[in-house]
């Protein structure tokens, strides 16, 4: 079968930026799925706009290629209105975070239906053929949908509708730009199953991520990229269990696998919760929480978003009280958080250096000493937080929590926001502080695999309640509940 | 982007020189703005007297610079009270008892519904005519816009995740406002104070012109507005002069002051 989209020597420089693509050659076929993968700034995003037209609209863009032809057509000199007619029918992007894709004041049908309308399809026809695009994309009770507008539906089912938009034209080819990235696993794990569907039903899929996990799961064949370059191609199952390439295995490296390297030895209790509950208005976010953290241990909190989760750990760390229950501090504990979004809690203002000699009590290491330990050049010291890439925000947010000389850390979703390699660092650098200054830590998560590797014990939530707790590796090996089980075999952890 | 590094060089360098007109005039222009001479009256600009001269004899060049202290100090002047009173009602607004924040803000919210001039007349009518009053007037008029403006941006700090981090780590209210909230939100008011400036000095004009500012002889520049406004048809220099420096002056601190509110955002 010979391919839709067939792509070779493609190189994109941009102003400012240089040569952002390099010499890729790729093709997409009719149903199947091709996964790009690469760490973030390999040029991934780039390729998947190039593919659609989209950076060619840059006047100051130079994209060359030897051949570049969708379905036969030559694209190469195509101008911009070949592209929009492309866009519009034969091909179509997803991107990741579907809240901003979305327009907050149209609704489901508006947006879904925008394709038809710009083609002047008749308005009786629209209504069926929306319905059908928002089956298709796997929202079972679609016309109850139309009528709703983006904010009111969940994360799951805005990537959903914007599905719905992007094949209700026909498209033959899908290029989805990380679209599972914003989504709880559980949640994720259907949307990729959808993607394979589209593929089954004759559509060419392109699908950029950075989880090989995902790739692994879905994808009929892989392109490696780094640093603009294709260094790695070939069927998913040759590429991931043969990878000749040292980025593709370092990249495998790092996906999060197995139980936690070494079990601390747990100590003394730091910190106790009992009977936790707290209400906004009449929803209960936190309902009779009770746990116990010891010195040296860790323990995960994992559930889908909405659980309680971040309002537990606000609990914890005093930032909130419960309307029941207590928390107990035997021996005075210091209590650090690193929150969930570390550029938002970082004074636009200030340097690093100066975040970190703020945040210094007592006989804390040197703001250099604190750097060093998490891993970073001292030279960043005189940078603004929003001059750091996010890997170094979260190292920055680390350090922060450390110069207080904490006994608990609390982590709100580490490393969700990063890449497989940058998440590695990350959870080798909290295993090795744990190791040698017996910090005992709480580690958030939604992902399954990465709490696996970084906890001894964990906890369950769903609606609030924590309902199933544990040593981690007893509760992956034999869960108890079916929310358990539900995200056990989301994250494809067994 | 180049186009505006250009016009933000030429904006500073007109901002510098009407500075070295408000603190030395004498430096710009050795003569003496207010001495007549008949025999040099209505003479068009010449070498001798490069913007012309006045019915006085009065050069206007000279005069626009010494009146560069009247014009620009008193623009300078009014906003230092309109942002002064706007900083105190905004931080009161901001972070004070919700009572006092829903109270002020509907006073400041019907009086900025007001024309900036239409406010500034109504406080000249109420306090009197002359240079202290005008300057009291614009400050007074231009307060609700920047204690608006400070409200919004004191709550939005107040409640960010940085300040509830400093809370986390145990700061005292009272330290994470001094340290996160005070500047965090003054910084950005820098920008909107120059815009503010350049606006100022249009409407300290316009009420010269109108009789309520400055009085002649002043080289105030709203005011010898209005004395050429009666020479239009034979003497075009006695105002267009004036007008010209009005407008350059506040052009140049808009072009600055949106310069500075994209490096600062």
């Amino acid at each position: 079968m010979s391919a839709l989209l067939e792509v070779r020597g493609l190189t994109v420089s941009l102003a400012g930026s240089g040569e952002v693509v390099s010499a890729v050659s790729l093709d997409a076929r009719a149903g199947e799925v091709h996964g790009i993968v690469g760490e973030s700034g390999a040029g991934k995003s780039v390729l998947a706009r190039t593919l659609l037209g989209l950076t060619q609209q840059d006047p100051r863009a130079r994209v060359t290629a030897t051949a570049l032809t969708f379905d036969g057509r030559d694209m190469r000199r195509a101008g911009q209105r070949a592209w929009r007619a492309l866009r519009g029918g034969e091909s179509a992007l997803v991107l990741q975070d579907a809240l901003q894709s979305l327009d907050p004041l149209r609704t489901v049908q508006a947006e879904v239906g925008e394709t038809l309308a710009v083609r002047r399809t008749p308005r009786s026809e629209r209504r069926t053929r929306i319905l059908d695009a928002l089956e298709r994309a796997g929202l079972a009770d679609a016309a109850s949908l139309l009528g709703h507008r983006s904010g009111e539906l969940s994360g799951g089912m805005r990537q959903r509708v914007l599905i719905a938009s992007a094949i209700i034209g026909g498209a033959r080819l899908i290029i989805a730009d990380e679209p599972t990235t914003a989504l709880d696993a559980t949640v994720a794990v259907r949307v990729l199953e959808l993607l394979r569907s589209l593929a089954a039903d004759g559509a060419a899929v392109i699908f950029i991520t950075h989880d090989l996990d995902a790739v692994r799961r879905i994808a009929d064949r892989v392109t490696v990229l780094e640093g603009g370059r294709a260094v790695e191609q070939g069927t998913a199952h040759q590429v991931l269990r043969a990878p000749a390439h040292p980025s593709t295995r370092a990249l495998l490296a790092a996906i999060p696998t197995g139980p936690k390297r070494e079990t601390a030895s747990p100590g003394d209790v730091v910190l106790e919760a009992e009977h936790l509950s707290r209400r906004y208005g009449s929803a209960l976010a936190v309902d009779d929480a009770s746990l116990t953290l010891r010195a040296g241990e860790t323990l995960g909190i994992v559930g889908e978003s909405g659980s309680g989760k971040s309002t537990l750990a606000r609990l914890l760390i005093g930032a909130e009280r419960p309307d029941e229950g207590a928390t107990a501090r035997p021996g005075d504990p210091t209590v650090r958080l690193v929150p969930q979004d570390p550029l938002g809690s970082f004074d636009p203002r200030h340097s690093v250096r100066r975040i970190l000699d703020l945040s210094r009590r007592g006989a804390a290491p040197t703001s250099e000493e604190l750097m060093a330990k998490v891993g970073l050049d001292s030279a960043l010291l005189d940078r603004r937080p929003a001059r750091l890439s996010g890997g170094q925000r979260q190292r920055v947010a680390i350090a922060r929590a450390l110069a207080a000389d904490p006994h608990v850390l609390v982590l709100d979703e580490p490393v969700s926001a990063l890449d497989v390699t940058t998440q590695a660092g990350i959870l080798d650098l909290l295993g090795d502080l744990q190791r040698r200054s017996r910090l005992a830590m709480v580690f958030i998560s939604h992902d399954l695999a990465v709490v696996r590797r970084a906890a001894d014990r964990v906890a369950v939530m769903q609606a609030g309640r924590i309902v199933e707790t544990g040593p981690t590796e007893r509760i992956y090996a034999s869960p108890a509940q079916q929310v358990t089980r539900d995200l056990i075999a989301a994250s494809g952890q067994r | 982007m180049r186009a505006l590094g250009v016009s933000a060089f030429v904006a500073t360098g007109v901002v510098l020189l009407i500075l070295v007109a408000v603190s030395a005039p004498a430096l710009l222009a050795p003569g003496d703005p207010l001495a007549v001479s008949p025999t040099e009256g209505f003479l068009a600009p010449s070498l001798a007297h490069p913007f012309g001269t006045d019915e006085s004899g009065r050069g206007i060049y000279t005069r626009i610079v010494h009146g560069a202290r009247a014009s620009a100090g008193i623009g300078v002047a009014a906003t230092a009270i309109g942002v002064g009173l706007g900083i105190v009602i905004g931080f009161v607004c901001g972070l004070g008892p919700r009572a006092v924040d829903a109270a002020l803000t509907r006073v400041v919210e019907v009086l900025y519904a007001l024309p900036t001039l239409v406010m500034a007349l109504l406080f000249v009518a109420v306090i009197g005519p002359g240079p202290t009053s005008s300057i009291l007037a614009i400050g007074l008029a231009t307060a609700p816009g920047y204690a608006r403006m400070v409200r919004t941006r004191v709550r939005q700090v107040a409640r960010s995740d940085y300040v509830a981090y400093a809370r986390h780590e145990g700061v005292t209210r009272t330290a994470a406002f001094g340290r996160h909230v005070l500047p965090n939100t003054l910084w950005p008011l820098i920008a909107m104070v120059t815009l503010g400036i350049g606006q100022a000095i249009v409407w300290v004009s316009a009420l010269s012109f109108l009789g309520l500012g400055a009085e002649p002889p002043s080289p105030e520049w709203g005011s010898m507005l209005n004395a050429g406004r009666v020479y239009l048809s034979t003497a075009w220099w006695m105002t267009l002069f004036p007008g010209l420096a009005i407008i350059v002056t506040a052009i140049a601190l808009t072009v600055l002051g949106r310069r500075l509110s994209k490096g600062s955002a």
